[in-house]
Protein backbone atom coordinates (compact mmCIF):
# COMPACT_ATOMS: atom_id res chain seq x y z
CA UNK A 1 0.00 0.00 0.00
CA UNK A 2 1.36 3.31 -0.96
CA UNK A 3 2.09 6.17 1.95
CA UNK A 4 0.71 9.18 1.50
CA UNK A 5 1.41 13.07 2.84
CA UNK A 6 -1.73 15.02 3.92
CA UNK A 7 -1.94 18.26 3.02
CA UNK A 8 -4.97 20.87 4.61
CA UNK A 9 -5.79 24.83 4.44
CA UNK A 10 -8.67 25.18 6.43
CA UNK A 11 -11.39 28.52 5.85
CA UNK A 12 -12.51 30.25 9.16
CA UNK A 13 -15.29 32.74 9.05
CA UNK A 14 -15.66 34.55 12.21
CA UNK A 15 -18.77 37.09 13.52
CA UNK A 16 -17.52 39.94 14.18
CA UNK A 17 -18.32 41.49 17.40
CA UNK A 18 -20.70 44.57 16.01
CA UNK A 19 -23.69 45.74 17.54
CA UNK A 20 -25.04 46.68 14.24
CA UNK A 21 -24.81 44.66 10.66
CA UNK A 22 -22.28 45.33 8.15
CA UNK A 23 -24.03 47.61 5.98
CA UNK A 24 -27.28 48.93 7.72
CA UNK A 25 -27.61 49.65 11.09
CA UNK A 26 -29.94 46.15 12.06
CA UNK A 27 -29.11 44.70 15.42
CA UNK A 28 -26.79 41.86 15.51
CA UNK A 29 -27.87 39.98 18.24
CA UNK A 30 -28.20 36.30 18.17
CA UNK A 31 -31.65 34.78 19.47
CA UNK A 32 -33.96 37.26 18.31
CA UNK A 33 -37.81 35.90 16.34
CA UNK A 34 -37.34 35.18 12.81
CA UNK A 35 -37.22 37.92 10.55
CA UNK A 36 -37.16 40.86 13.27
CA UNK A 37 -34.02 41.93 12.82
CA UNK A 38 -34.74 43.13 9.13
CA UNK A 39 -34.59 46.28 6.79
CA UNK A 40 -35.21 47.55 3.39
CA UNK A 41 -31.00 47.37 3.00
CA UNK A 42 -30.36 43.72 4.66
CA UNK A 43 -33.93 41.93 2.49
CA UNK A 44 -32.32 43.71 -0.71
CA UNK A 45 -35.29 45.48 -1.75
CA UNK A 46 -34.89 47.77 -4.42
CA UNK A 47 -33.73 51.15 -4.40
CA UNK A 48 -31.20 50.83 -1.29
CA UNK A 49 -27.82 51.72 -0.82
CA UNK A 50 -25.91 49.46 1.79
CA UNK A 51 -23.32 51.89 3.94
CA UNK A 52 -20.50 49.84 5.36
CA UNK A 53 -20.15 49.78 8.92
CA UNK A 54 -16.68 51.73 10.49
CA UNK A 55 -15.98 49.78 13.54
CA UNK A 56 -16.44 46.25 11.32
CA UNK A 57 -13.84 47.76 9.38
CA UNK A 58 -11.60 48.44 12.34
CA UNK A 59 -12.43 44.78 13.84
CA UNK A 60 -11.12 43.41 10.88
CA UNK A 61 -8.18 45.30 10.87
CA UNK A 62 -7.28 43.94 14.58
CA UNK A 63 -7.56 40.33 13.27
CA UNK A 64 -5.37 40.79 10.75
CA UNK A 65 -2.65 42.54 13.38
CA UNK A 66 -3.50 39.27 15.25
CA UNK A 67 -2.47 37.14 12.94
CA UNK A 68 0.63 39.02 11.70
CA UNK A 69 -0.77 39.89 8.29
CA UNK A 70 0.16 42.98 5.88
CA UNK A 71 -2.98 45.42 6.23
CA UNK A 72 -3.82 46.85 2.85
CA UNK A 73 -3.97 50.85 2.46
CA UNK A 74 -6.57 49.91 -0.23
CA UNK A 75 -9.84 47.81 -0.23
CA UNK A 76 -12.98 46.98 -1.83
CA UNK A 77 -16.10 45.07 -2.05
CA UNK A 78 -17.23 42.55 -4.76
CA UNK A 79 -20.41 40.87 -5.69
CA UNK A 80 -20.50 37.32 -5.74
CA UNK A 81 -23.31 35.91 -7.18
CA UNK A 82 -24.94 32.86 -6.59
CA UNK A 83 -28.67 31.58 -5.80
CA UNK A 84 -30.39 30.24 -3.07
CA UNK A 85 -32.81 31.06 -0.73
CA UNK A 86 -30.38 32.27 2.59
CA UNK A 87 -29.32 34.92 0.07
CA UNK A 88 -32.24 37.87 -0.94
CA UNK A 89 -30.33 39.82 -3.22
CA UNK A 90 -29.03 36.55 -4.74
CA UNK A 91 -25.37 37.74 -4.47
CA UNK A 92 -22.83 38.07 -2.04
CA UNK A 93 -21.09 41.19 -0.73
CA UNK A 94 -17.60 39.81 0.12
CA UNK A 95 -13.86 41.30 -1.02
CA UNK A 96 -12.77 39.29 -3.69
CA UNK A 97 -9.81 41.33 -5.45
CA UNK A 98 -8.64 43.56 -3.00
CA UNK A 99 -9.04 42.37 0.56
CA UNK A 100 -8.40 43.99 3.98
CA UNK A 101 -5.23 41.77 5.09
CA UNK A 102 -2.73 39.50 3.21
CA UNK A 103 0.28 37.41 4.03
CA UNK A 104 0.00 36.47 7.45
CA UNK A 105 1.25 33.62 10.45
CA UNK A 106 0.25 31.51 13.08
CA UNK A 107 2.83 29.62 14.72
CA UNK A 108 1.81 26.42 16.05
CA UNK A 109 4.10 23.91 18.04
CA UNK A 110 7.31 23.90 15.75
CA UNK A 111 5.58 24.99 12.66
CA UNK A 112 4.30 28.36 11.21
CA UNK A 113 1.30 28.06 8.99
CA UNK A 114 1.22 30.87 6.62
CA UNK A 115 -2.32 33.31 6.69
CA UNK A 116 -2.87 33.51 2.63
CA UNK A 117 -6.24 36.88 3.44
CA UNK A 118 -8.59 38.03 5.53
CA UNK A 119 -11.57 39.29 4.59
CA UNK A 120 -14.70 41.11 5.31
CA UNK A 121 -18.10 40.17 3.90
CA UNK A 122 -21.43 39.38 5.07
CA UNK A 123 -23.37 36.93 6.19
CA UNK A 124 -26.12 35.12 4.53
CA UNK A 125 -29.51 33.97 6.28
CA UNK A 126 -30.80 30.62 8.19
CA UNK A 127 -33.10 28.12 6.45
CA UNK A 128 -35.66 26.48 8.50
CA UNK A 129 -36.62 23.36 6.83
CA UNK A 130 -40.66 22.15 6.81
CA UNK A 131 -39.28 18.05 7.45
CA UNK A 132 -36.31 16.66 8.89
CA UNK A 133 -33.70 17.97 6.55
CA UNK A 134 -33.31 19.51 3.37
CA UNK A 135 -33.90 16.96 1.51
CA UNK A 136 -37.59 15.68 2.54
CA UNK A 137 -38.86 19.13 3.22
CA UNK A 138 -41.36 20.47 0.84
CA UNK A 139 -40.29 24.25 1.39
CA UNK A 140 -37.77 26.09 3.54
CA UNK A 141 -38.13 29.51 5.86
CA UNK A 142 -35.50 31.75 5.35
CA UNK A 143 -35.32 33.94 8.57
CA UNK A 144 -32.88 36.55 7.82
CA UNK A 145 -31.79 38.16 11.51
CA UNK A 146 -28.44 36.90 10.67
CA UNK A 147 -28.29 38.33 6.71
CA UNK A 148 -25.26 40.56 6.49
CA UNK A 149 -24.24 40.09 9.92
CA UNK A 150 -20.18 41.16 9.54
CA UNK A 151 -17.98 38.32 8.80
CA UNK A 152 -14.23 37.60 8.23
CA UNK A 153 -13.34 34.84 6.66
CA UNK A 154 -10.05 33.80 7.08
CA UNK A 155 -8.14 31.84 4.87
CA UNK A 156 -4.57 29.86 5.56
CA UNK A 157 -2.08 28.17 2.76
CA UNK A 158 -1.94 24.19 2.66
CA UNK A 159 1.00 24.29 5.24
CA UNK A 160 -1.45 21.88 7.50
CA UNK A 161 -0.11 18.08 7.35
CA UNK A 162 -2.14 16.34 9.85
CA UNK A 163 -5.53 16.31 12.03
CA UNK A 164 -3.21 16.99 15.21
CA UNK A 165 -1.96 20.33 13.53
CA UNK A 166 -4.93 21.25 11.79
CA UNK A 167 -7.10 21.32 15.35
CA UNK A 168 -3.84 23.33 17.19
CA UNK A 169 -4.33 25.90 14.75
CA UNK A 170 -8.24 25.93 14.88
CA UNK A 171 -7.35 26.63 18.85
CA UNK A 172 -4.98 28.95 18.72
CA UNK A 173 -6.70 31.20 16.32
CA UNK A 174 -9.62 31.13 18.58
CA UNK A 175 -7.40 32.16 21.35
CA UNK A 176 -5.72 35.13 19.11
CA UNK A 177 -8.94 36.29 18.09
CA UNK A 178 -10.42 36.72 21.50
CA UNK A 179 -7.43 37.93 22.75
CA UNK A 180 -7.66 40.45 19.76
CA UNK A 181 -11.35 41.00 20.93
CA UNK A 182 -13.12 40.98 17.42
CA UNK A 183 -15.10 37.65 17.77
CA UNK A 184 -16.96 36.09 20.53
CA UNK A 185 -15.57 32.64 18.50
CA UNK A 186 -18.23 30.22 20.07
CA UNK A 187 -18.17 27.39 17.53
CA UNK A 188 -21.69 25.40 19.23
CA UNK A 189 -23.32 28.97 18.15
CA UNK A 190 -22.22 29.57 14.91
CA UNK A 191 -19.81 32.69 15.71
CA UNK A 192 -16.62 30.23 14.64
CA UNK A 193 -16.91 28.20 11.81
CA UNK A 194 -14.52 26.00 10.08
CA UNK A 195 -14.21 24.72 6.44
CA UNK A 196 -11.66 22.05 5.70
CA UNK A 197 -9.72 21.56 2.40
CA UNK A 198 -8.03 17.98 1.91
CA UNK A 199 -5.87 16.29 -0.44
CA UNK A 200 -3.90 12.90 -0.21
CA UNK A 201 -0.50 13.06 -2.61
CA UNK A 202 1.88 10.42 -2.59
CA UNK A 203 4.99 10.81 -0.38
CA UNK A 204 7.69 12.58 -2.00
CA UNK A 205 5.39 14.14 -4.85
CA UNK A 206 5.10 17.91 -4.95
CA UNK A 207 2.36 18.01 -6.92
CA UNK A 208 -0.91 19.02 -4.85
CA UNK A 209 -4.10 15.74 -5.36
CA UNK A 210 -7.65 16.79 -5.85
CA UNK A 211 -8.83 17.75 -2.73
CA UNK A 212 -12.66 18.04 -0.77
CA UNK A 213 -14.35 20.24 0.63
CA UNK A 214 -15.34 19.67 4.54
CA UNK A 215 -18.54 21.78 5.74
CA UNK A 216 -20.36 21.76 9.07
CA UNK A 217 -17.81 21.11 11.40
CA UNK A 218 -18.76 22.54 15.03
CA UNK A 219 -16.40 21.52 17.17
CA UNK A 220 -12.82 21.35 17.38
CA UNK A 221 -12.62 17.18 17.79
CA UNK A 222 -15.15 17.50 14.99
CA UNK A 223 -12.35 18.76 12.35
CA UNK A 224 -9.88 16.41 13.77
CA UNK A 225 -12.27 13.71 13.43
CA UNK A 226 -13.06 14.54 9.95
CA UNK A 227 -9.91 14.81 8.63
CA UNK A 228 -8.69 11.52 9.93
CA UNK A 229 -11.95 10.36 8.81
CA UNK A 230 -11.60 11.75 5.32
CA UNK A 231 -7.66 10.63 4.86
CA UNK A 232 -8.55 6.79 5.56
CA UNK A 233 -11.52 7.67 2.55
CA UNK A 234 -9.10 9.22 -0.31
CA UNK A 235 -6.62 6.92 0.80
CA UNK A 236 -8.59 3.85 -0.05
CA UNK A 237 -10.02 5.80 -3.58
CA UNK A 238 -6.03 5.92 -4.34
CA UNK A 239 -4.77 2.40 -3.21
CA UNK A 240 -7.29 0.96 -5.82
CA UNK A 241 -5.69 3.65 -8.75
CA UNK A 242 -9.04 5.78 -8.89
CA UNK A 243 -9.57 9.49 -8.46
CA UNK A 244 -10.53 11.42 -5.91
CA UNK A 245 -13.74 13.50 -6.92
CA UNK A 246 -13.51 17.25 -6.44
CA UNK A 247 -16.50 18.12 -4.03
CA UNK A 248 -18.01 19.72 -1.13
CA UNK A 249 -18.90 17.49 1.50
CA UNK A 250 -20.71 17.53 4.87
CA UNK A 251 -18.99 16.13 8.12
CA UNK A 252 -22.05 13.66 10.05
CA UNK A 253 -20.73 13.93 13.73
CA UNK A 254 -23.43 11.32 14.70
CA UNK A 255 -22.29 8.47 11.82
CA UNK A 256 -18.42 10.02 12.47
CA UNK A 257 -18.78 10.50 8.08
CA UNK A 258 -18.43 12.43 5.88
CA UNK A 259 -20.83 13.00 3.08
CA UNK A 260 -20.73 14.26 -0.55
CA UNK A 261 -23.36 17.45 -0.90
CA UNK A 262 -25.28 16.91 -4.50
CA UNK A 263 -24.22 20.14 -5.58
CA UNK A 264 -24.77 21.87 -9.06
CA UNK A 265 -21.08 21.07 -11.73
CA UNK A 266 -21.55 25.43 -11.92
CA UNK A 267 -21.74 26.17 -8.75
CA UNK A 268 -18.35 27.15 -8.06
CA UNK A 269 -18.38 30.11 -11.13
CA UNK A 270 -19.86 32.88 -8.88
CA UNK A 271 -19.03 35.64 -11.83
CA UNK A 272 -17.20 38.16 -9.21
CA UNK A 273 -17.40 41.96 -10.14
CA UNK A 274 -16.95 44.90 -8.60
CA UNK A 275 -19.94 46.25 -5.64
CA UNK A 276 -20.86 49.85 -7.20
CA UNK A 277 -22.92 50.59 -4.15
CA UNK A 278 -19.72 50.72 -2.26
CA UNK A 279 -16.62 53.29 -2.42
CA UNK A 280 -13.17 51.73 -1.41
CA UNK A 281 -11.65 52.01 2.00
CA UNK A 282 -8.56 53.55 2.33
CA UNK A 283 -6.55 52.93 5.54
CA UNK A 284 -3.94 55.56 6.17
CA UNK A 285 -1.15 55.27 8.60
CA UNK A 286 -3.06 57.88 11.53
CA UNK A 287 -6.05 55.39 11.49
CA UNK A 288 -4.04 52.25 11.09
CA UNK A 289 -2.18 53.49 14.14
CA UNK A 290 -4.88 54.35 16.20
CA UNK A 291 -5.75 50.99 15.54
CA UNK A 292 -3.23 49.14 16.22
CA UNK A 293 -2.95 51.03 19.82
CA UNK A 294 -6.34 49.77 20.37
CA UNK A 295 -5.04 46.29 20.20
CA UNK A 296 -5.18 44.68 23.35
CA UNK A 297 -2.79 42.47 25.11
CA UNK A 298 -1.86 39.51 22.67
CA UNK A 299 -0.59 36.53 24.48
CA UNK A 300 2.99 37.02 24.03
CA UNK A 301 2.90 40.33 26.00
CA UNK A 302 0.58 38.79 28.50
CA UNK A 303 2.41 35.64 29.26
CA UNK A 304 5.76 38.53 30.29
CA UNK A 305 3.83 40.50 32.56
CA UNK A 306 2.18 37.32 34.26
CA UNK A 307 6.08 36.24 34.77
CA UNK A 308 7.95 39.25 35.46
CA UNK A 309 4.83 41.62 37.27
CA UNK A 310 2.92 39.05 38.82
CA UNK A 311 5.65 36.22 39.44
CA UNK A 312 3.83 33.20 38.13
CA UNK A 313 6.21 30.16 36.94
CA UNK A 314 6.71 29.87 33.06
CA UNK A 315 4.26 25.86 33.44
CA UNK A 316 1.25 28.35 35.73
CA UNK A 317 2.04 31.44 33.09
CA UNK A 318 1.19 29.27 30.09
CA UNK A 319 -1.87 27.20 31.55
CA UNK A 320 -3.61 30.93 32.36
CA UNK A 321 -3.01 32.55 28.83
CA UNK A 322 -4.01 29.11 26.77
CA UNK A 323 -7.65 29.84 27.79
CA UNK A 324 -8.65 33.81 27.56
CA UNK A 325 -11.45 33.64 29.77
CA UNK A 326 -9.49 32.41 32.74
CA UNK A 327 -6.49 35.03 31.75
CA UNK A 328 -9.35 38.01 31.98
CA UNK A 329 -10.56 36.66 34.70
CA UNK A 330 -6.70 36.44 36.67
CA UNK A 331 -6.44 40.53 36.11
CA UNK A 332 -9.57 41.05 37.36
CA UNK A 333 -9.02 38.95 40.73
CA UNK A 334 -5.84 41.15 41.35
CA UNK A 335 -7.40 44.07 40.19
CA UNK A 336 -9.79 43.52 43.15
CA UNK A 337 -6.49 43.31 45.35
CA UNK A 338 -6.17 39.73 46.01
CA UNK A 339 -2.47 38.17 45.56
CA UNK A 340 -1.24 37.36 42.04
CA UNK A 341 0.19 33.55 43.07
CA UNK A 342 -2.52 32.84 45.31
CA UNK A 343 -4.87 33.90 42.88
CA UNK A 344 -3.23 31.67 39.90
CA UNK A 345 -3.63 28.62 42.40
CA UNK A 346 -7.09 29.08 43.05
CA UNK A 347 -8.00 29.36 39.17
CA UNK A 348 -5.73 26.08 37.92
CA UNK A 349 -6.27 24.41 40.94
CA UNK A 350 -9.96 24.19 42.34
CA UNK A 351 -11.41 26.47 39.96
CA UNK A 352 -10.25 24.42 37.02
CA UNK A 353 -11.39 21.61 38.46
CA UNK A 354 -15.18 23.12 39.24
CA UNK A 355 -14.82 24.45 35.12
CA UNK A 356 -14.68 20.84 33.81
CA UNK A 357 -17.50 20.13 31.61
CA UNK A 358 -19.00 23.51 31.47
CA UNK A 359 -15.61 25.45 30.59
CA UNK A 360 -17.41 28.50 28.71
CA UNK A 361 -18.97 30.33 31.56
CA UNK A 362 -17.57 31.17 34.68
CA UNK A 363 -20.35 31.68 37.43
CA UNK A 364 -18.22 33.53 40.26
CA UNK A 365 -17.34 37.01 39.68
CA UNK A 366 -13.86 38.23 40.19
CA UNK A 367 -14.64 40.37 42.99
CA UNK A 368 -15.95 37.62 44.93
CA UNK A 369 -12.99 35.21 44.55
CA UNK A 370 -10.65 37.95 45.77
CA UNK A 371 -12.41 38.31 49.35
CA UNK A 372 -12.65 34.40 49.66
CA UNK A 373 -8.37 34.75 48.86
CA UNK A 374 -8.20 37.50 51.39
CA UNK A 375 -10.37 35.29 53.91
CA UNK A 376 -8.09 32.31 53.79
CA UNK A 377 -4.96 34.27 54.06
CA UNK A 378 -5.61 36.05 56.85
CA UNK A 379 -6.71 32.46 58.57
CA UNK A 380 -10.13 34.06 58.91
CA UNK A 381 -11.29 30.38 57.39
CA UNK A 382 -8.57 27.84 56.61
CA UNK A 383 -8.00 26.16 53.41
CA UNK A 384 -10.70 23.53 53.40
CA UNK A 385 -13.68 25.50 54.23
CA UNK A 386 -12.31 27.83 51.72
CA UNK A 387 -13.01 25.17 48.96
CA UNK A 388 -16.11 24.23 50.24
CA UNK A 389 -17.26 28.19 50.15
CA UNK A 390 -16.25 28.14 46.45
CA UNK A 391 -18.09 25.21 45.68
CA UNK A 392 -21.09 27.06 47.17
CA UNK A 393 -20.51 29.91 45.39
CA UNK A 394 -20.12 27.84 42.26
CA UNK A 395 -23.34 25.66 42.58
CA UNK A 396 -25.63 28.51 43.94
CA UNK A 397 -23.97 31.82 44.00
CA UNK A 398 -23.86 34.04 46.80
CA UNK A 399 -21.31 36.44 47.99
CA UNK A 400 -18.24 34.35 50.37
CA UNK A 401 -18.62 35.88 53.82
CA UNK A 402 -22.44 35.60 53.59
CA UNK A 403 -21.64 31.40 52.67
CA UNK A 404 -19.00 31.82 55.39
CA UNK A 405 -21.42 33.27 58.09
CA UNK A 406 -24.53 30.73 57.54
CA UNK A 407 -22.63 27.88 57.40
CA UNK A 408 -20.33 28.81 60.12
CA UNK A 409 -17.18 27.94 58.34
CA UNK A 410 -15.09 30.76 60.73
CA UNK A 411 -11.91 29.32 61.76
CA UNK A 412 -11.64 29.06 65.82
CA UNK A 413 -8.81 31.45 66.28
CA UNK A 414 -9.61 32.18 70.09
CA UNK A 415 -6.83 31.00 72.08
CA UNK A 416 -8.64 29.80 75.09
CA UNK A 417 -11.40 28.01 73.17
CA UNK A 418 -8.44 26.19 71.54
CA UNK A 419 -6.16 26.09 74.26
CA UNK A 420 -9.15 23.75 75.75
CA UNK A 421 -9.63 21.47 72.81
CA UNK A 422 -5.66 21.02 72.82
CA UNK A 423 -5.34 20.06 76.33
CA UNK A 424 -8.57 17.76 76.55
CA UNK A 425 -7.14 15.63 73.25
CA UNK A 426 -3.54 15.22 74.92
CA UNK A 427 -5.41 13.98 78.19
CA UNK A 428 -7.24 11.42 76.25
CA UNK A 429 -4.47 10.30 73.99
CA UNK A 430 -1.70 9.02 76.67
CA UNK A 431 -0.31 6.62 74.43
CA UNK A 432 0.42 8.33 70.97
CA UNK A 433 1.40 11.16 73.91
CA UNK A 434 4.01 8.96 75.00
CA UNK A 435 5.00 8.03 71.20
CA UNK A 436 5.97 11.10 70.48
CA UNK A 437 7.96 12.24 73.25
CA UNK A 438 9.99 8.59 72.90
CA UNK A 439 11.04 10.16 69.20
CA UNK A 440 7.74 9.99 66.84
CA UNK A 441 7.45 12.59 65.72
CA UNK A 442 4.76 10.92 63.88
CA UNK A 443 2.42 10.83 66.11
CA UNK A 444 1.85 14.97 66.44
CA UNK A 445 -0.09 14.11 62.96
CA UNK A 446 -2.23 12.09 64.77
CA UNK A 447 -3.01 14.34 67.73
CA UNK A 448 -3.31 17.26 65.47
CA UNK A 449 -6.12 15.10 63.39
CA UNK A 450 -8.22 14.43 67.01
CA UNK A 451 -8.19 18.15 67.28
CA UNK A 452 -9.08 19.56 64.15
CA UNK A 453 -11.84 17.00 64.23
CA UNK A 454 -13.13 17.66 68.07
CA UNK A 455 -13.36 21.49 67.07
CA UNK A 456 -14.99 20.56 63.44
CA UNK A 457 -12.41 21.34 61.34
CA UNK A 458 -12.57 25.34 62.04
CA UNK A 459 -9.68 25.78 64.71
CA UNK A 460 -6.65 27.65 63.29
CA UNK A 461 -3.96 24.80 62.20
CA UNK A 462 -1.08 27.28 62.71
CA UNK A 463 -2.32 28.28 66.28
CA UNK A 464 -3.17 24.13 67.35
CA UNK A 465 0.23 23.26 66.27
CA UNK A 466 2.23 25.86 68.06
CA UNK A 467 0.29 24.89 71.27
CA UNK A 468 0.16 21.35 71.18
CA UNK A 469 4.01 21.43 70.20
CA UNK A 470 4.57 23.36 73.51
CA UNK A 471 1.88 20.80 75.53
CA UNK A 472 4.05 18.42 74.27
CA UNK A 473 7.47 19.39 74.48
CA UNK A 474 6.16 20.76 78.51
CA UNK B 1 -12.56 37.69 -27.84
CA UNK B 2 -15.80 36.42 -29.51
CA UNK B 3 -18.78 35.16 -27.39
CA UNK B 4 -20.27 32.31 -28.76
CA UNK B 5 -24.21 30.80 -28.73
CA UNK B 6 -22.66 28.39 -25.91
CA UNK B 7 -21.06 31.03 -23.81
CA UNK B 8 -24.75 32.66 -23.51
CA UNK B 9 -26.30 29.26 -22.94
CA UNK B 10 -24.13 28.73 -19.84
CA UNK B 11 -24.24 32.68 -18.67
CA UNK B 12 -28.18 32.24 -19.22
CA UNK B 13 -27.98 29.21 -17.19
CA UNK B 14 -25.73 31.09 -14.01
CA UNK B 15 -28.13 33.61 -14.28
CA UNK B 16 -31.80 31.24 -14.14
CA UNK B 17 -32.82 32.94 -17.62
CA UNK B 18 -34.45 31.11 -20.24
CA UNK B 19 -33.32 32.26 -23.59
CA UNK B 20 -34.80 31.59 -27.09
CA UNK B 21 -32.57 30.71 -29.63
CA UNK B 22 -33.25 33.85 -31.56
CA UNK B 23 -32.32 36.03 -28.33
CA UNK B 24 -28.77 33.92 -27.69
CA UNK B 25 -27.73 35.07 -31.39
CA UNK B 26 -29.21 38.44 -30.67
CA UNK B 27 -27.64 39.02 -27.14
CA UNK B 28 -24.37 36.92 -28.77
CA UNK B 29 -24.15 39.33 -31.23
CA UNK B 30 -24.92 42.51 -28.61
CA UNK B 31 -22.32 41.73 -26.38
CA UNK B 32 -19.72 40.94 -28.81
CA UNK B 33 -20.05 44.67 -29.52
CA UNK B 34 -19.69 45.82 -26.36
CA UNK B 35 -16.39 43.68 -25.68
CA UNK B 36 -15.34 44.92 -28.91
CA UNK B 37 -16.24 48.41 -28.37
CA UNK B 38 -14.44 48.08 -24.77
CA UNK B 39 -10.82 46.28 -26.55
CA UNK B 40 -10.11 50.04 -27.62
CA UNK B 41 -9.20 50.49 -24.14
CA UNK B 42 -6.10 47.96 -24.84
CA UNK B 43 -4.70 50.01 -27.04
CA UNK B 44 -4.02 52.11 -24.13
CA UNK B 45 -0.81 52.74 -22.67
CA UNK B 46 -1.63 52.52 -18.99
CA UNK B 47 1.25 51.29 -17.10
CA UNK B 48 1.81 53.82 -14.43
CA UNK B 49 -1.92 54.36 -14.09
CA UNK B 50 -3.45 53.11 -10.83
CA UNK B 51 -5.91 50.64 -11.15
CA UNK B 52 -9.56 52.27 -11.07
CA UNK B 53 -11.30 50.65 -8.22
CA UNK B 54 -14.43 53.22 -8.43
CA UNK B 55 -15.79 55.55 -10.87
CA UNK B 56 -16.59 58.08 -8.02
CA UNK B 57 -13.88 59.83 -6.40
CA UNK B 58 -15.15 59.00 -3.14
CA UNK B 59 -13.64 56.99 -0.31
CA UNK B 60 -14.03 55.95 3.21
CA UNK B 61 -18.11 56.24 3.47
CA UNK B 62 -19.06 54.86 6.40
CA UNK B 63 -21.43 54.73 9.29
CA UNK B 64 -21.17 54.45 13.08
CA UNK B 65 -21.49 51.18 14.53
CA UNK B 66 -25.00 52.27 15.98
CA UNK B 67 -28.59 49.96 15.60
CA UNK B 68 -31.94 51.84 14.46
CA UNK B 69 -35.09 49.88 14.24
CA UNK B 70 -35.24 48.12 10.91
CA UNK B 71 -38.75 47.30 9.56
CA UNK B 72 -41.38 45.37 11.62
CA UNK B 73 -41.84 41.76 10.98
CA UNK B 74 -45.37 42.37 9.37
CA UNK B 75 -44.28 44.80 7.32
CA UNK B 76 -40.93 42.86 6.12
CA UNK B 77 -43.28 39.90 4.98
CA UNK B 78 -45.82 42.27 3.30
CA UNK B 79 -44.71 41.99 -0.57
CA UNK B 80 -43.55 38.53 -0.33
CA UNK B 81 -45.41 35.84 -2.36
CA UNK B 82 -45.78 33.24 -0.08
CA UNK B 83 -45.24 32.92 3.50
CA UNK B 84 -45.92 31.81 6.99
CA UNK B 85 -46.87 33.50 10.00
CA UNK B 86 -43.30 34.16 10.94
CA UNK B 87 -41.04 33.23 7.64
CA UNK B 88 -40.75 33.75 4.13
CA UNK B 89 -41.87 30.99 2.47
CA UNK B 90 -39.69 29.31 -0.35
CA UNK B 91 -40.07 26.43 -2.80
CA UNK B 92 -38.80 22.54 -2.37
CA UNK B 93 -34.40 23.22 -2.57
CA UNK B 94 -33.09 20.30 -3.35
Amino acid sequence: MARYETVIGLEFHAELKTKSKLFCPCPTEFGGEPNTHVCPVCLGLPGVLPVLNKHAVELAVKAGLALNCDIQRVSKFDRKNYFYPDLPKAYQVTQFALPICRDGYVNISGKQIRINRIHLEEDAGKLIHSGESILDSGFSMPDYNRAAVPLIEIVTEPDIRSAQEARELAERLKSLLEYAGVSDVRMEQGSLRCDVNISLRPEGQTEFGIRAEIKNLNSFRAIERAIEYEEKRQAAILDEGGRVIQETRTWDDGKGITLSMRSKENAHDYRYFPEPDLVPTVIDDIWMNEIRQSLPEMPEARKHRLMTECGLSEYDTNRIVETPMLAFFFDEVIEAGADAKLTANWILGDISRLLTGNEDKLPIKASDLAVLIEQVKSGAINHSSGKLVLEEMFMHGGCPLEIIKTRGFAQISDASALQEAVLKVVEANPEPVADYKAGKKKAMGFLLGQIMKATGGQANPQMVREMLEKALDA
Amino acid sequence: MAISEKDIAYIAELSELELTSEEAVQYAGSLNSIIDYMAQLQELDTSGVEPTTHVLQLQNVFREDVVKPGLSREEALRNAPNRTKTSFKVPKIL
